[in-house]
């Protein structure tokens, strides 16, 4: 029989395709269906946030820090206001910390709703359990609109606390909404959890082994999810929520799954710490007494949070001017991208769509 | 608690291997040589005590008179860190060692800081620019760009 002369194939995935999540481009070498190259290309949604950043009063960036992971808006406003916060020697009221607490973990329920259902869909449950996310997520987003009037970009924090106080009906909401939302995780989990096609499909691909998580600074879910226990929340606590009881879920084989399993999971504890958080809630003031433009003395400051993708930092220099000098972001989707390679060869061409869905990224945040 | 380690005990540390290396010291942060820096990042990682196996964050920033690179350095294991700094000077062609081969963590963010501040990694395996395009001119987060 004579061979047959093969040679491998590029494929372009993106940089427009459902199933990149936004404007991203994966430049595949196949050997038929096997992935044996693959390049990420990047830069599509670069807006140049960091030099917008440079001629902004400090105030002025929280606007653009919504548009950086736009699926976690609060958790943006969050980690940029406590590093401005943390160089500029500002503390905040108790109700504050408190309502930070409250919204950010809410923010990370919200976030990984969408990560799990649009990874879901990737799997090939078309846009059924998507939906069903989708129904939890709007019960957030309509407790975010009766804080900060929107409903993606919230622009709600500000350095200091917060524009306005919560309105009266958003606690009875958001308590309904905490006492619905364990049924509603435990039904994802009886339709999905052993679910065969899942397991098939998402077990034991794109494995990510602990020592490359470390290497690649991979954080958040992807990092928890390859059995390393590492959450801001709790080995670096910011805010207060060294005040509170929770557990850090983790994986250990590090594939698909366990990083699904590791999101649904979170969902869980995030609950745990919103009824802890709303028990506690003070009453009081929720803006210390900030001046209009502040100055902060020179200097440098890294203020980072437990983002629902993974570290969110704000690295700030400042001159002592009413724009920051430098603002440098350090955006987890774009760090957990690094060994997508890795993650990617050896593996057919419809599980890459699930590896890359697994990782949870915003364009957004990737290109900046 | 993330500790921060104290920049004197590791400087202290770093001056026995080597000598020449460490320029600057101040509470927050070491600044060593721009030659001597895979060594002594090569030497934080490695040393069990330090073990620095996490690569947090790059940044660089445009002073005028020289470039600053910032690497926060965070050991998993011991749950402390280190502020490593380094300067880098001329406008024209700045050049600095890659650390990909300690951390593949720097490789999108060396390429970031190659593509908007313009500075060349000495050793990156793939450096061209991330988000802009190859015929872009210019590195727009210079402060002299705009």
């Amino acid at each position: 029989m004579m061979a047959i002369k093969t040679e491998p194939f590029v494929l372009n995935i993106g940089p427009v395709h459902p199933s990149t999540h936004g404007v991203f481009r994966m430049r595949a070498t196949l050997d038929g269906e096997v992935i044996v190259n693959l390049e990420p290309v990047f830069g599509y949604l670069h807006r140049g946030i960091e030099k917008l950043a440079e001629e902004r009063t400090y105030t002025g960036i929280i606007p653009l820090t919504d548009r950086l992971d736009y699926l976690a808006s609060m958790s943006n406003n969050l980690a940029y206001v406590l590093a401005v916060e943390k160089l500029a020697g500002i503390s905040i009221p108790e109700r504050a910390e408190y309502l930070r607490v409250i919204i950010a973990e809410l923010q990370r329920i919200a976030s990984h709703l969408i990560a799990v259902g649009a990874f879901l869909n990737d799997c090939g449950a078309f846009f059924t359990p998507f939906l069903y996310m989708f129904r939890e997520r709007e019960k957030i987003v309509d407790l975010f609109e009766m804080l900060s009037g929107q409903r993606l970009l919230y622009n709600y924090m500000r350095i200091g606390g917060f524009t306005q106080d919560i309105p009266d009906e958003f606690l009875p909401a958001l308590d309904k909404f905490v006492k619905q939302m364990p049924s509603f995780i435990d039904e994802y989990d009886y339709l999905l959890k052993e679910n065969e096609i899942l397991l098939a499909r998402a077990k034991g691909v794109g494995i990510l082994p602990k020592e490359l998580a470390i290497n690649i600074s991979a954080s958040g879910p992807v990092l928890r999810a390859s059995g390393v226990k590492w959450d801001i929340r709790k080995v670096d606590p910011y805010s207060i929520y060294d005040r509170f009881e929770f557990d850090i879920p983790t994986g250990t084989a590090g594939d698909c799954y366990d990083r699904y399993r590791v999101r649904v999971e979170e969902m869980r504890q995030s609950l745990r710490i919103i009824r802890q958080a709303m028990e506690q809630l003070p009453a009081g003031p929720i803006r210390s007494e900030v001046p209009h433009l502040v100055r902060p003395p020179a200097g440098e400051a890294y203020g980072h949070i437990e983002a629902p993708k993974g570290e969110l930092g704000f690295y700030l220099v400042s001159d002592n001017s009413i724009a920051p000098y430098r603002c440098h972001i350090r955006a987890p989707s774009l760090l957990n991208l690094t060994a997508l390679r890795d993650m990617m060869i050896g593996w057919k061409i419809q599980d890459a769509i699930i590896i890359f869905g697994s990782i949870d990224i915003t364009m957004g945040e990737v290109d900046r | 608690m993330t500790v921060s380690l104290s920049a004197w005990d590791v400087a202290n540390q770093i001056k026995e291997q080597f000598p020449d290396a460490v320029s600057e010291i101040n509470d927050q942060a070491i600044l060593v040589r721009s030659e001597s820096l895979f060594e002594v990042a090569q030497y934080l990682k490695n040393r069990p005590e330090l073990n620095f196996d996490y690569l947090n964050y790059i940044s660089a920033v445009d002073y005028f008179d020289y470039f600053e690179l910032v690497y926060q350095l965070i050991s998993i294991n011991h749950n402390h860190s280190l502020i490593l700094k380094t300067r880098c000077y001329g406008r024209d062609n700045p050049t600095l060692p890659s650390l990909v081969s300690l951390w593949r963590g720097a490789d999108f963010q060396e390429r970031e800081i190659y593509d908007l501040i313009g500075i060349t990694f000495k050793g990156h395996p793939n450096l061209k620019r991330i988000v802009l395009w190859d015929g872009f001119q210019g590195h727009p987060l210079r402060k002299d760009y705009l």
